[in-house]
């Protein structure tokens, strides 16, 4: 402000485009307050912005073919439903019988049936793999044969076919806890796979995987993925591995003869895989007066399927079997207040300019506002946390689209008229998917891969959801770089005779590398403390945060962190979170968008509390304590009524699903997230 | 010594000329039950000429567009095989002379050997594929490209140098190519055996394949044979049981039991006119036999000849015994039956009835082959061809792979690694792009106790040019299947002729000694697509740039700096109210406080430092363009 009219003369006059970034940059203020609330409004609209969805292939034509499930397959799948449940009753060894007879069934109906055993695969933390596939040490230590578990594949070549292309149908099952829905989910599979066997219009190979999900049910589907794509030399083959067979085994009958020969000793492939369906029919029933359909949709890191697919089921749901259609919605949301307040408002919004224009239709009714944020928050939060919401999630890694449909039926009984309903229902539905997916000459390309549901049929588009992102996080570059210029300005006099004035920047670029190194280092300290044997989760968790205090303490001191001025450094920090926040975007975009609404008020609005007024501290505090990883967990928690019976052991959990999944959210919290809130407070604790 | 051998040809010719002076025409028909309660019905016609030197141009039944073939592109030995759906290696063998040599890949497989110089052969060849895709309604045309054929050099056949081989996977078979193949037969499908081909019941069956084989020495100095036209049709249905046994109708052991019309819907009346031989035989497979004599003698105690067993509608002409036979137990038995006496008012319509279950398998190929794709991701991947022994391999020795690729390009040095001593020769041609496919040969020598190997190719997954895309590309690419030749083993069926008068071509074409070929399945390898909508945004970006850089450069040319600056200093002076209220506004965008205008200093010492300013301006952009150019282009 201070320059002298003959500096000002002898500056080349500025391009329009750079004079408008001065003067963004010295309004950084309204600047930040306009985008930053703008940023929570867009959000806040989404809902309201919502498209319908459409089935966006035309090859696909959901609907367009009368279901061919016959009473026979039903009533065969009947019989299979029933010969499970008595098998459980009668056996101990379930965990050997259940692939038998599924086998058998599969045989029997003319499948190529081959089994393919695996052993549990412990999630350990790779540090050093995390996008990677991990290499997994085989452990061939203690390899018994309950350790075992046996997936159970048939596959259907389709007549006519040249077997290029695959559909996969997964019934995971727990033959250890052998239960009734697991037996539906079962049946369905039977019924479908019995239907298949007599089409002709099969143009895909079909695969029926009834997984073993004693060791998980990702695992399971996960572990098939992966000897389904390596070269595999034998040994899935019998039943019984070498030196597995029991003496006083009961005694093989005819009948385990046959399924001995027709199972092939080797797993056996069908092609590239189009798309994969997860069936399972759920625990408990659904309240409503109709059966419901839950889909679930979210693979790792926020990866989600192809659009067209959830709109093929949710299409064939509702309009071929009258289910409804439900997508995994946050229920705590459905009675807040404020929510509806919001609602109500954006209702009355809508409402006026309809009577201003008929043609602008944007409000929608507050009960629809609301349910579509619930559903909206958690689609957000699934795919921020970067862990698969179900076995679908071991297809998304190699390219392929799969979701998990879970069919709740509204009241559950055993009668057999029940059964009998719901097998037909899930039949018709399963098959209808398939014959769509089996039209597909192509991969699922036409429709979105990057959205957000906020209901079954409405979704919002990246191009949508963006801008709110964008809003956000608009204001930390502008933010720097005034702060930077005042910086230099307010210095000028004052440090006018020293020389490399203009590298002032580099010693808070020190401390900021410094403490995202430290983040670097806290995010790899859980492979060290896996080698301490017997430990709680609470002592882990205790380690862990001494562990990274005490290597902050040693690393502040061994560099001798030089003081300095503090709108140098929060300029430094906030150009380095807008960094890591946009990378991240790149990766799991919806943890970017939590993480910048977290991130960024605290970020703006630090400053040291001697420079800072009383209200200005106070409100810094509180973003400073919610901006900690594990405060904003428990808050969180807390917030929306989920019960936290040991809240520690219960972070530790979280974080430890996090790695195991490698979640690109851990990274982005122990190299982003920490190391900002940690300057953060070096900033608010600042010496001036 | 060379008069000898001179009168030695000499009288083979006289022969030859004395056996095969006219043109012959036989029509064949073989049904083989399967183990999966199928049916394989096996249509095998063949028409003869003899050389032109001896015959003529004129003929009475031969095909004139095959003979034109053979003579305009000098063609010495082709086969061109149309295929919907996948042969059954596991359940319909794969060792026997009909399923090694009638099991093909599916879509268009077409290999050609000519008797042209080595230069001429790739024009040939395309002018082939050309004529062929206008014969058989089909887009043969498509393997003209250099990079959808292949040379390969020793793998495929023993004779080779002028061979070559291309196949397309994609492409749908229907009865637009069966018209024009039974166009060839003198009867067309009005009557004879080919009367049969009831359409709809043809292309609903589980594996269809029309072949077409040709071998010619109209070339040789001393022709001997003249054109051969073998033409087959192997069709694998699942007949609908005529009537099943009470006490079995609920058992799957039951075989269903059928017969020529309730497989085809149709009788036979009479053979073709034109034919020499019409003939329909039945053959039973070894296994089959043993399984069979065995059940059955166990349950009835019947000692006698299996004929009486096998209940046939009509009885056989003749029976034949295989001798030598590969199993080792039983031996397999061919029914034969003439149809020369049956006319419109007697048809001839063959009934095949099971009574009790039996159960057997087919002799399967030495080794099962399977080709997957490994791994995941967009960048990198691998091709595993998994080789697995079967029960019938243990006097393995040599199998032979042919592996042909396309547009990937691959690496091979992870096979020689893994696979060490087991190689015996190896040949690879890198592919090229939009010049040649990639294609591997290598003979492996496999230990007899070898269970299974897997070979693995990697392969990096490029972008193709834009216009080396196919029309459906988010399709994803096929590889064409892998052939693997078993040379060491050799397939025969030898039957003990009872009756040596009757020459049947299908049967002798049982007896030669030929190698055993699989093929593997074709494979989907997804690419990365690009998004078409891409080639907007490329141009819309290409134009910004281009803007960008011409406006700047015009505007670096453009600008005279002292005549600006002599102007402003002109307008300085003459400041009117509404210059005072913008030039304040100006400040205001500027956050800077207005300075109400002052006398400017005096421009005259800078204007020459400007000047070099631009000058060193107009020279980076130069550079930049330069450099532009250069990397770009």
């Amino acid at each position: 402000m201070t320059s002298t009219p003959e500096t000002e003369a002898q500056k080349p006059k500025h391009r329009p485009i750079i004079r408008i970034g001065i003067f963004i940059i010295a309004h950084s203020f309204i600047v930040s307050v306009v985008c930053c609330t703008a940023g929570v409004l867009a959000l806040l609209l989404l809902p309201v912005l919502a498209k319908k969805t459409y089935v966006s292939e035309n090859a696909l034509m959901p609907g367009s073919a009368i279901p061919m499930i016959s009473e026979q397959d039903v009533s065969g799948a009947n019989k299979f439903i029933n010969e499970l449940t008595s098998l459980k009753l009668k056996s101990q060894r379930t965990g050997i019988e259940i692939p038998r007879l599924i086998a058998l069934h599969m045989a029997n109906l003319g499948g190529e049936v081959s089994y393919h055993k695996f052993q549990n695969q412990p999630n350990k933390f790779h540090p050093l793999h995390f996008f990677t596939s991990t290499e997994l040490e085989a452990n061939h230590v203690n390899q018994t044969c309950e350790s075992y578990a046996t997936n159970t594949v048939g596959i259907i070549r389709a007549p006519r076919g040249d077997g290029k292309e695959a559909i996969v149908l997964v019934t995971p099952y727990n033959p250890v806890n052998f239960s009734q829905n697991e037996a539906l989910s079962l049946g369905i599979a039977y019924s479908v796979f019995s239907l298949l066997n007599q089409v002709t219009w099969l143009a895909k190979d079909i695969i029926w995987l009834a997984a073993d999900s004693r060791y998980g049910q990702y695992n399971s589907v996960a572990a098939w993925l992966k000897d389904y794509h390596t070269p595999s030399f034998g040994g899935f083959g019998k039943l019984h591995g070498v030196g597995c067979h029991n003496g006083n085994d009961v005694p093989e009958s005819n009948l385990d003869m046959i399924i001995e020969t027709e199972v092939s000793d080797t797993l056996r492939r069908a092609g590239t895989m189009a798309a994969a369906l997860v069936i399972k029919v759920a625990k408990t029933g659904e309240a409503g007066d109709q059966d419901a359909l839950n889909i679930y949709a979210e693979a790792s890191n926020g990866q989600m399927p192809n659009l067209d697919l959830i709109n093929v089921v949710s299409y064939l749901a509702v309009h071929g079997q009258g289910l409804r259609v439900q997508v995994d919605k946050l229920v705590s949301f459905l009675d807040s207040k404020w929510l509806k307040f919001i609602g109500g408002v954006l209702e009355t919004v809508g409402n006026i300019a309809r009577t201003l224009n008929p043609q602008w239709k944007f409000g929608i009714p507050v009960k629809e506002y609301v349910e579509g944020s619930a559903t909206l928050v958690s689609s957000l939060y699934n795919q921020a946390l970067g862990v698969p919401t179900g076995s679908h999630g071991a297809f998304r890694d190699y390219q392929v689209d799969a979701i998990t449909i879970e069919i709740s039926p509204k009241l559950f009984s055993t009668s057999k008229g029940r059964q009998t309903e719901l097998l037909f229902r899930g039949g018709r539905l399963v098959e209808g998917v398939i014959r769509s997916v089996n039209n597909l000459l192509e991969k699922f390309h036409q429709s979105f891969f990057l959205y957000l549901l906020t209901s079954s049929n409405k979704f919002v588009s990246v191009g949508v959801y963006m801008i709110a992102f964008l809003l956000l996080v608009a204001p930390l570059p502008v933010l720097a770089a005034s702060l930077f210029s005042d910086a230099n300005k307010s210095n000028l006099e004052s440090e006018k005779n020293k020389p490399f004035k203009s590298w002032r920047w580099l010693y808070p670029t020190k401390t900021v590398f410094l403490v995202h190194l430290w983040g670097a280092i806290v995010s790899l300290l859980p492979y060290f403390i896996y080698q301490i044997p017997d430990s709680q989760p609470t002592s882990r968790l205790l380690i862990w945060a001494s562990l990274s205090l005490f290597i902050l303490i040693v690393l502040g001191s061994f560099f001798r962190v030089r003081s300095t001025q503090w709108a140098l450094l929060k300029s430094v920090t906030v150009s380095a979170a807008f960094i890591g926040l946009c990378l991240m975007s790149v990766i799991n975009f919806a943890t970017a968008e939590i993480g910048a609404l977290l991130l960024v008020p605290m970020c703006l609005m630090i400053k040291p509390w001697r420079v800072a007024g009383k209200f200005q501290s106070a409100l810094n505090l509180v973003l400073v304590i919610i901006g900690f990883p594990g405060a904003t967990f428990f808050v969180v928690k807390s917030a929306f009524g989920f019960q936290n019976e040991s809240s520690l052991v219960e972070f530790w959990y979280w974080v430890e699903s996090l790695w195991a999944w490698n979640s690109a959210t851990y990274i982005y919290i122990c190299m982003v997230h920490l190391p900002c809130w940690v300057l953060c407070i070096y900033i608010l604790l600042h010496q001036c | 010594m060379a008069r000898c051998l001179f009168i030695l040809i000499i009288i083979l010719l006289l022969f030859t000329l004395h056996v095969s002076s006219e043109e012959e025409f036989t029509e064949e028909l073989l049904f083989r039950p399967l183990p999966d309660r199928k049916v394989l019905s096996h249509f095998h016609f063949e028409s003869k000429v003899p050389p032109t030197t001896v015959y003529g141009h004129h003929h009475r039944l031969f095909p004139k567009a095959i003979y034109q073939l053979v003579h305009k592109y000098r063609i010495k030995e082709m086969e061109l095989s149309f295929t919907q759906g996948r042969w059954n290696y596991d359940s319909w063998g794969g060792f026997d002379p009909i399923s090694s040599s009638n099991a093909k890949p599916p879509g268009v497989e077409l290999w050609a050997v000519f008797d042209v110089p080595p230069d001429q052969v790739d024009t040939s060849w395309k002018n082939l594929t050309h004529t062929l895709s206008g014969l058989f309604c089909a887009s043969i045309n498509f393997l003209e490209s250099s990079t959808t054929y292949s040379a390969p050099d020793w793998s495929f056949r023993s004779l080779s140098g002028n061979l070559r081989y291309g196949s397309l996977p994609r492409e749908a078979v229907c009865t637009e190519n069966l018209t024009p193949w039974l166009k060839l037969l003198p009867c067309r499908d009005k009557s004879g055996l080919s009367s049969l081909m009831n359409r709809p019941s043809i292309y609903s069956g589980f594996y269809h394949s029309q072949r077409l084989h040709l071998t010619s020495d109209e070339f040789d100095p001393v022709a001997l044979h003249g054109i051969v036209l073998e033409q087959t049709l192997t069709i694998v249905i699942q007949p609908d049981a005529l009537e099943t046994h009470a006490a079995f109708s609920s058992s799957r052991k039951l075989q269903p039991s059928w017969s020529m019309s309730s497989l085809f819907g149709k009788t036979v009346d009479g053979k073709c006119a034109l034919a020499k031989s019409s003939n329909v035989y039945v053959q039973l497979e070894g296994g089959l036999v043993y399984n069979m004599k065995d059940t059955w003698n166990n349950i009835e105690g019947n000692d006698g000849e299996i004929v009486q067993e096998v209940p046939y509608e009509v009885s056989p002409d003749r029976m034949m015994k295989e001798i030598n036979s590969f199993h080792k137990d039983g031996y397999s038995i061919l029914y034969g039956f003439s149809i020369n006496n049956y006319h419109s008012s007697k048809p001839f319509d063959l009934g095949f009835w099971w009574k009790l279950p039996v159960t057997w398998s087919c002799v399967k190929a030495p080794l099962r082959v399977s080709r997957f794709l490994m791994g995941s991701g967009n960048e990198k991947g691998a091709i595993a061809l998994s080789l697995q022994s079967t029960e019938w391999s243990q006097s393995l020795l040599k199998a032979d792979n042919n592996i042909e690729k396309c547009n990937l390009r691959m690496y091979v040095d992870g096979i020689s690694q893994s696979l060490g001593d087991i190689i015996e020769k190896m040949s690879v041609s890198p592919s090229e792009d939009k010049v040649s496919p990639g294609v591997m040969e290598m003979v492996l020598r496999l230990p007899c106790d070898m269970k299974s190997a897997s070979l693995t190719l990697e392969f990096d997954k490029g972008f193709l040019h834009i216009d080396e895309y196919p029309p459906d590309a988010n399709q994803g690419f096929d590889i064409p299947s892998a052939i693997i030749s078993y040379p060491d083993f050799q397939t025969r069926l030898q039957y003990k002729l009872d009756n040596a008068s009757i020459k049947s071509p299908m049967v002798s074409k049982m007896q030669e000694r030929r190698t055993i070929l699989s093929y593997t399945e074709v494979l989907l390898v997804p690419l990365t697509t690009p998004d078409f909508s891409m080639p907007y945004n490329v141009i819309t970006i290409t134009c910004t740039v281009f803007a960008l850089y011409f406006g700047s450069l015009l505007n670096a040319l453009r600008r005279r700096v002292g005549e600006e600056e002599r102007l402003l200093k002109s307008k300085d002076k003459s400041t009117g109210k509404l210059q005072l209220l913008l030039s304040k506004m100006f400040a205001k965008l500027r956050g800077k406080p207005w300075e109400p205008p002052s006398t400017p200093p005096p421009p005259s010492s800078s204007s020459k430092f400007i000047s070099s300013k631009v000058i060193l301006k107009i020279i980076l952009i130069a550079a930049i363009a330069f450099g532009w150019q250069y990397y770009d282009g």
